[in-house]
């Protein structure tokens, strides 16, 4: 057993202080470390995207990134989206659009739209398709997805036009 | 899009679209999936796989892993019972000589392909069990494989299993072994049959136009997100706990017991939400592993596969070598075909050739035809079901043949299929008699669609169409329901819900109880907690449990009115329900609303459960057209889709949102599978491109939207319309895109995938016979 590394972070808000392997990644500090079991594993080789979180305000796949690096980032998760008494406008619109079936690939479609429409929320369909180039889905075609993404980025369009 | 056929019944529920029940813990993250389980104690799983695709085991050291600290057990197929190779029939589909499930599971006496489990590790962390997998020293004497049906099936080809004899009835499942006092050798071929229609001859005779052709297609993977994963915890009494992911909890139950050989009832299976399965979670895998693990080591063990291991270590689908020939009159009328098709099963018996082979021709009615199949054992992996088994590669070959048909007698392709459509009354080749079907309604459909009329713009374009049939699942099922005093329903259901299916199933039992679908609250049960259902799997569910979700409705109905009727004090006969209202027939001061009267339930005699178990009959086949526009690039053989519509006949879609999934989803596998994904193999049989990276499912970016029209041409068979929908999707798209090819470039291809380099060599090659004339 390799010895533990004592890190510090702050995920979905929250300062968290943690022990884990040097060799661990981050994907696995989550799920295993900390039980944050959203954040899905669909190939632990940064190819599908199941695994997506933001850190510092960029979209990484959590496979890719070592637990260790956490260390003064702030994390946001699939557990980290919703709001305090309600969803967020993206996981509404996934429900209203049917814009999941097995729901594998749904945490990570939905930090990964977060991460797009945050800064630009007018995306438009070729942009949303480009964005989400990085994350699998095999049961949707991802028609619906796109349509969920687009309809959120009119939603979080508005709001933050009533918030100004 | 809903295009109605016929006259129907208005529902208040069905035919709606409501959000699905467990939706809002599949976007927040909360819903657990098979690697979702995490207990006190736990250890994690690994498994040792072989390098080698043909090789006997010599000899299993696993003293240097045991050494090794944080390292728990160490299993090999030593630690399991051997079972006989009499052949089980344990559930619909599957291959199941108990040997070969069990020598699946951990190879016995022979590793028969790259990446079959050889041992399994139990340790204090992953990372140690994998560290300690490097320390299990297996000694193998390395065999020439054989990694295709056509080499496999020559004289002195190596042999996968001495004892297999060739079965040759098509209802025969294949995988029977020879007794070892027989002393005929073993063959690679573990099934043979044909099926005649009519007299061929003949029918040849008359046709005026005849096309011939060879096809060959690659093993490609399901590629569901969730890698498989179990966990299991063997307790002190003997009773085994396992949670994981599958498309059937009690398939899991029963053939884990049959491995481990104890009782079925010593098992209780959790099925945990299913990350995607598409026939691929058919057959266990890890949870005898893992339970066996457990038993060795006295705690929970979870084992996990890596992507890699998905790839290398489960069922993909069969490749596969075709032959078709078909005759027809000028006037565009089908007088005889033949067909063969042979498929390759993987290293176990059991590829689904016999689908195949029923749904080929499913859409025409032809008089005269021979389809001959062949299933046969190579040195790949074991194949599983994968959507519609066996359907796509079979379309392929025949719509292509049908498009190249209709192109030399100048007859429109939709046109060509009208006039040689199969209906009600149809006999098919493979003998059942069509009851009502869509195929007509459907084909109508693409005709008046705008797509199919829309002028195609531009250079190296073209449109092709494919049509495709599949005859659809039913199969035992499960449900119980109980009335809460706040006039919901908790629904448990034996059905793992794939795709949607929790909501379609709940919103059937809300018609009948007039309530909203909100109202029911579904969950899938284990093993211990609902009836025996059949594995979600031939697009079943919405069908069969949709069908006892119905029936426990009419229970509870029943019930609720014999309540009322008590409560009133008058005859039951008088009481009915309408619109979620009990209410006297004539007399109109008595009435309760159902949340009225299920508040007074305790009060009045005890609680309502309603249960219904079925195994209906009445199943109606789904039949699909799907139209394809393509630009193919002259100098890269790239092929982009630029516009994909697909039309289906889906009965009585119960929740559309997820039927429209259900075409998109079964629309963009077939495009991958028909553009892109394939099983490559080197010479000695590794597979060389396990990862989502090289191994090319579609992304976002490769795709147009899909266009769904959904014709509704009622099942008769069923109390609400319901045809199955999930599985025909997948079975038009190889040849519609291969028919759009050959529109865009005049080359027709012959072999999936239809890959940039294929292509381009195509393309070449018609240059070069071009130049050479």
């Amino acid at each position: 057993m390799s010895k533990k590394i004592h890190v510090q972070t702050n995920i979905n808000g929250l300062d968290v202080d943690l022990l884990c392997e040097s060799r661990q990644s981050l994907l696995e500090v989550l799920r295993d470390v900390l039980n944050m079991t959203g954040t899905k594993e669909g190939c632990n080789d940064g190819n599908c995207g199941a695994c997506s979180v933001i850190v510092d305000g960029r979209l990484i796949d959590s496979c890719l990134m070592l637990g260790v690096e956490a260390e003064g980032k702030e994390i946001t998760t699939i557990e980290g989206v919703a709001y305090t008494h309600g969803l967020h406008p993206i996981q509404q619109s996934f429900l209203e659009n049917a814009a999941l079936q097995c729901g594998i690939c749904t945490p990570g479609f939905i930090v990964a739209a977060k991460a797009l429409l945050e800064n630009e929320p007018e995306a438009d369909e070729g942009r949303v398709r480009h964005w989400l180039a990085g994350n699998l889905c095999r049961c949707t075609g991802y028609d619906k997805i796109v349509r969920a993404v687009l309809d959120a980025g009119k939603t979080m369009a508005t709001q933050s036009k009533s918030e100004s | 899009m809903v295009s109605t056929a016929e006259n129907k019944t208005q529902y208040k529920v069905v035919g709606t679209r409501p959000i699905r029940h467990d939706g809002l813990e599949k976007v927040t993250g909360q819903a657990r999936y098979s690697a979702d389980i995490n207990l006190p104690g736990m250890l994690h799983g690994k498994v040792l796989r072989s390098p080698h695709a043909h090789a006997i085991i010599k000899s299993i050291d696993i003293s240097r892993a045991l050494a090794l600290p944080g390292v728990e057990s160490v299993i090999t197929s030593a630690d399991l019972p051997q079972p006989s190779g009499r052949v089980a029939d344990l559930g619909e589909g599957a291959m199941m000589n108990p040997k070969f499930l069990s020598n699946n599971v951990l190879a016995s006496d022979k590793v028969l392909y790259k990446g079959h489990a050889v041992a399994a590790v139990a340790a204090a962390d992953q990372h140690v069990a994998e560290e300690a997998l490097g320390r299990i020293d297996v000694e193998y004497e390395v065999l020439p494989p054989v990694l295709n049906a056509v080499d496999a099936m020559k004289e002195g080809a190596p042999i996968l299993h001495e004892r297999l004899y060739t079965a040759e009835n098509p209802f025969v499942r294949p995988g029977g072994l020879r007794d070892d006092s027989d002393p005929e050798g073993g063959s690679n071929v573990a099934s043979h049959f044909v099926f005649e229609l009519g007299d061929l001859e003949k029918g040849f005779a008359e046709a005026d136009v005849v096309v011939e052709r060879g096809f060959r297609t690659k093993a490609v993977h399901q590629g569901y997100i969730e890698p498989h994963s179990a966990t299991a915890m063997w307790n002190r009494d003997g009773h085994v706990t396992i949670w994981c992911s599958s498309q059937g909890q009690f398939a899991m139950r029963d053939q884990s017991a049959l491995i481990l050989d104890i009782s079925m009832s010593q098992i209780k299976v959790i099925p945990l939400e299913i990350g995607g399965g598409f026939g691929g979670k058919t057959l266990v895998y890890l949870e005898p592993v893992a339970a066996l693990l457990s038993k060795m080591t006295g705690r929970p063990v979870k084992v996990s596969m890596s992507r890699q291991e998905v790839f290398e270590g489960t069922g993909p689908t069969s490749g596969s070598f075709m032959k078709v020939k078909m005759g027809a009159t000028k006037d565009g009328r089908i007088t005889a075909t033949t067909a063969t098709l042979i498929y390759e099963a993987g290293a176990f018996p059991g590829s689904p050739i016999n689908p195949g082979v029923q749904c080929m021709f499913g859409p025409y009615d032809i008089a005269n035809g021979r389809v001959e199949g062949y299933d046969v054992v190579i040195n790949t992996q074991k194949t599983a079901a994968y959507r519609a088994p066996g359907a796509p590669a079979a379309a392929y070959a025949a719509e292509s043949v049908i498009d190249e048909l209709a192109e030399k007698l100048n007859i429109d392709p939709i046109d060509f299929r009208v006039r040689n459509a199969a209906k009600e009354g149809t006999r098919r080749l493979t003998g059942p008699v069509f009851p009502r079907i869509g195929y007509l309604e459907t084909l109508e459909a693409a005709k008046n669609h705008p797509h199919w009329s829309a002028p195609l713009e531009g250079p190296n374009r073209g449109r092709g169409i494919a049509t495709g049939f599949w005859f659809n699942g039913s199969g035992p099922s499960s449900a119980t329901a109980s009335v809460n005093q706040d006039g919901t329903v908790s629904l448990v259901e034996g059905s793992p819900d794939i795709g949607g299916t929790r909501a379609a199933v709940a919103m059937q039992m809300a018609e009948v109880l007039g309530l909203p679908a909100e109202d029911v609250h579904p969950s899938v049960g284990d093993t211990d907690s609902i009836g025996f259902t059949s594995t979600t799997g031939g697009s079943s569910v919405a069908f069969k449990t949709g069908w006892a979700s119905y029936e426990a409705a009419q229970d509870i109905k029943r019930q609720m009115i014999e309540r009322a009727a008590y409560i009133w004090d008058v005859s039951a006969e008088d009481v009915d329900l309408t619109d979620g209202v009990f209410h006297h027939k004539s007399d109109p001061e008595l009435r309760f609303t159902f949340k009225e009267l299920a508040g007074l339930l305790l009060e009045t005699g005890g609680p309502i459960v309603g249960s219904a178990a079925v195994n209906p009959g009445g199943v109606g086949g789904a039949f699909a057209i799907h139209i394809a526009d393509v630009e193919v690039d002259p100098e890269t053989g790239k092929t982009e889709v630029l516009r994909y519509t697909a039309l289906q006949d889906v009965g009585k879609a119960v929740h559309p949102s997820y039927v429209e999934g259900q075409i998109q989803g079964g629309a963009v596998q077939g495009i991958g599978w028909a553009l892109n994904e394939e099983y490559f193999f080197d010479d000695e049989g590794c597979m060389t491109n396990s990862s989502f990276l090289d191994y090319r499912m579609p992304t976002s970016l490769d795709l147009p939207m899909i266009d769904t029209v959904m014709v509704e041409v009622p099942n008769p068979g069923h109390p609400f319309g319901v045809r199955g929908v999930g599985e025909v999707p997948i079975v038009p798209p190889m040849a519609a895109i291969a028919n759009a090819i050959k529109a865009a470039t005049g080359v027709r291809m012959t072999n999936l995938p239809m890959s940039p380099g294929e292509v381009l060599k195509a393309l070449w090659d018609s240059e070069e016979s071009k130049n050479s004339d």
